[in-house]
């Protein structure tokens, strides 16, 4: 017992969670060394590690940042709204809030081409043309035209919200 | 922590010894995003990070198992069929690949493709949830820390690495500078290895955090009504949260929404009839026409090197085995000839079922010399680059009634496309094993 809590100070958590730890990287060094051994391994790192990179200091921080941005605007705009209809009673039922009726197509939209930008944008053109024996041509229309079909959903779903928000108010 | 810098002051006079390593402690570490108050949505938690995380438990290891199960439909154990071949104990046999049910593989690659794709928004909701513990200071406090960081690393670097080499793949967009088959098979290894420790190490938590909280109560919270969560050990919860913008039902809504639309936009591709059209934004469920050819074409003729003056008159089937024969197309088609719906179900996650008419492996195979189900079979195209030119079959696949060496498509005669002279098609296959073009069926296989 007295081994266990000397152990438990020296490493901070308990011997199975060492134990389980190294069987994972004994499995994932046998698969790099499998990466090292069929000659991909420069290309493969230099993927995984940009995968993280990517995600984490890139796509992260871009989206994070838009919306950042959104939300302040959006803010700024309720805050304005808000001093004109001051004189009338506050309505008991808030209207919906903005944002989420900017947030969710536009994040659905950015969702669809971070996916299909190969095919949105046109850059999988030659292999795709190649063995499918069709153009990626349509892929930008059709994401242009789902793009607009969520905001105006977005957009009539805000439209009915307020209303009813509104009509609870009176 | 005013109080402990306090006990340290004497020592950040400037020349004394250690005074570096006392700032360092009593320093509260970088500026932004590694300091606490930097984080400020009111909806981290654990109590979020574990619904998602056990969404993403469920959703994670069906891709997984399917994406394995992809690897033994491939049969590798045959001659020339594994696209890994240096991999070691790690593509161990599974099981010989059935015949039956006909649907298995469209269904099994359908859900590893499609499933996929619909986690894509569970996955960035999670590490979105987890974001802030990327930038916790001190990075590590024990030994045991440093070795689970590690780990995550695997976690996060393989989630990613599998999902874009998969989408970049179906895309056919090969920026990557290696042959996905490996880079995928290998990756997903590193991936499961850090995703079941990292299930292990959490989940107990998991079940604690959603035992002690329960799904309805924050559920049920509306936007006005949300609150952080009680601060937690791992930093998870804001110290300083900005007034909630969306509830967490909401954002458990959209991310599922997101998931609604990435799965409603492909999953036509596996579908035949009217609602194959609603593969808006997916790579293989376009409409080529209303003829007997107008299926989805995985890859053309010409991609392939194959001409039609390879296929023309002079064209001839060679049958290899105790003995030797050829027949021209119109020989093939002067044997009983069957006829049998079964699906073409490609790796890269699309399936169709059409019409096929020809002649039965098992027959070609006793013109051979050969009773059927005693071997298998290594059957060769006439293309001239790209994988898959040679594609070697199961001696119970052979022997399969339904599978065929096919001449005719839905009453017609193959589209060069489509594999004109004659093609394999086998009940349950995956895609390339069905070789286009044959020129050769080598029924003297041995196995690997």
């Amino acid at each position: 017992m007295n081994g266990h809590s000397r152990w438990a100070r020296i490493y901070g958590a308990p011997l199975w969670h060492l134990l389980a730890l190294a069987l994972c990287f004994l499995v994932a060094g046998y698969a790099t060394i499998r990466v090292v051994d069929v000659g991909i391994w420069p290309g493969f790192l230099v993927w995984f590690v940009g995968a993280v990179i990517f995600h984490d200091l890139v796509l992260f921080p871009v989206y994070s940042a838009a919306d950042f941005a959104a939300r302040s605007s959006t803010a700024l705009t309720r805050r304005r709204g808000r001093t004109a209809a001051r004189p009338r009673p506050r309505p008991p039922r808030r209207p919906p809030a903005l944002i989420n009726h900017l947030r969710v197509p536009t994040a659905f939209s950015g969702l669809l081409l971070l996916v299909w930008s190969p095919l949105i944008l046109r850059g999988a053109e030659p292999n795709y043309r190649a063995a499918v024996a069709l153009s990626t041509m349509p892929y930008l229309t059709r994401w242009i035209a789902v793009t607009l079909v969520l905001f105006a959903a977005s957009a009539l779903l805000y439209v009915l919200r307020r209303l009813l928000a509104g009509r609870a108010g009176r | 922590m005013p109080d402990a810098s306090r006990g340290h002051d004497h020592e950040f006079e400037p020349g004394k010894k250690g005074s570096l390593a006392a700032r360092l402690r009593g320093w509260s570490g970088p500026p932004g995003p590694f300091r606490p108050e930097f984080w400020r949505s009111p909806l981290r938690g654990p109590w979020l990070t574990s619904v998602l995380g056990l969404i993403l438990l469920a959703g994670i290891t069906l891709v997984a198992i399917t994406g394995l199960v992809s690897y033994a439909a491939y049969e590798p154990r045959l001659p020339g069929n594994d696209m890994t071949p240096g991999r070691g104990l790690l593509g161990f046999y599974l099981f010989d690949w059935p015949t039956d049910p006909v649907w298995l593989y469209r269904v099994t690659q359908g859900v590893h493709v499609i499933g996929g794709l619909t986690l894509v928004p569970i996955l960035l909701a999670k590490l979105w949830s987890v974001i802030p513990k990327l930038f916790s200071w001190p990075p590590a406090r024990s030994v045991a820390e440093v070795v689970e960081r590690a780990s995550l690393l695997l976690l996060v670097g393989g989630a990613v690495f599998q999902f874009v080499t998969g989408i970049l793949n179906v895309q056919l967009f090969y920026v990557f500078p290696f042959s996905f088959y490996p880079a995928h098979f290998y990756g997903a290894w590193i991936f499961m290895a850090a995703f079941v420790v990292h299930v292990v190490i959490k989940l107990p938590r998991v079940i604690h955090t959603l035992r002690t909280y329960g799904l309805r109560d924050y559920l049920r919270t509306s936007v006005a009504d949300t609150r952080p969560e009680p601060p937690d050990p791992d930093g998870l919860v804001p110290t300083d949260p900005a007034p909630a913008t969306m509830s967490r039902r909401g954002l458990l809504a959209f991310a599922g929404g997101g998931s609604l639309v990435m799965f409603g936009l492909s999953v036509g591709q596996c579908i035949d009839g009217p609602l194959r059209r609603t593969a808006l934004l997916a790579p293989h469920g376009r409409y080529y026409g209303p003829g007997p050819n107008d299926f989805q074409v995985n890859k053309t003729a010409a991609s392939l090197g194959v001409t039609s003056d390879q296929t023309g008159e002079s064209w001839r089937l060679t049958l290899t085995g105790p003995s030797r024969r050829e027949f021209s197309r119109a020989d093939l088609l002067a044997m009983p000839l069957y006829t049998y719906a079964l699906p073409i179900a490609c790796v890269e996650g699309w399936s169709t079922v059409q019409t096929w008419t020809g002649v039965r492996l098992a027959d070609l195979a006793r013109l051979a010399g050969v009773q059927p189900g005693s071997t298998g079979v290594t059957a060769r195209s006439l293309q001239r680059v790209g994988y898959f030119g040679t594609a070697s079959l199961s001696a119970a696949q052979v022997a399969d009634p339904r599978s065929l060496l096919a001449l005719r498509v839905n009453g017609a005669d193959l589209s060069l496309d489509h594999g004109y002279p004659a093609r394999v098609i086998v009940p349950n296959a995956p895609g390339v094993h069905n070789t286009k073009w044959v020129r050769e069926l080598d029924f003297t296989q041995e196995r690997s």
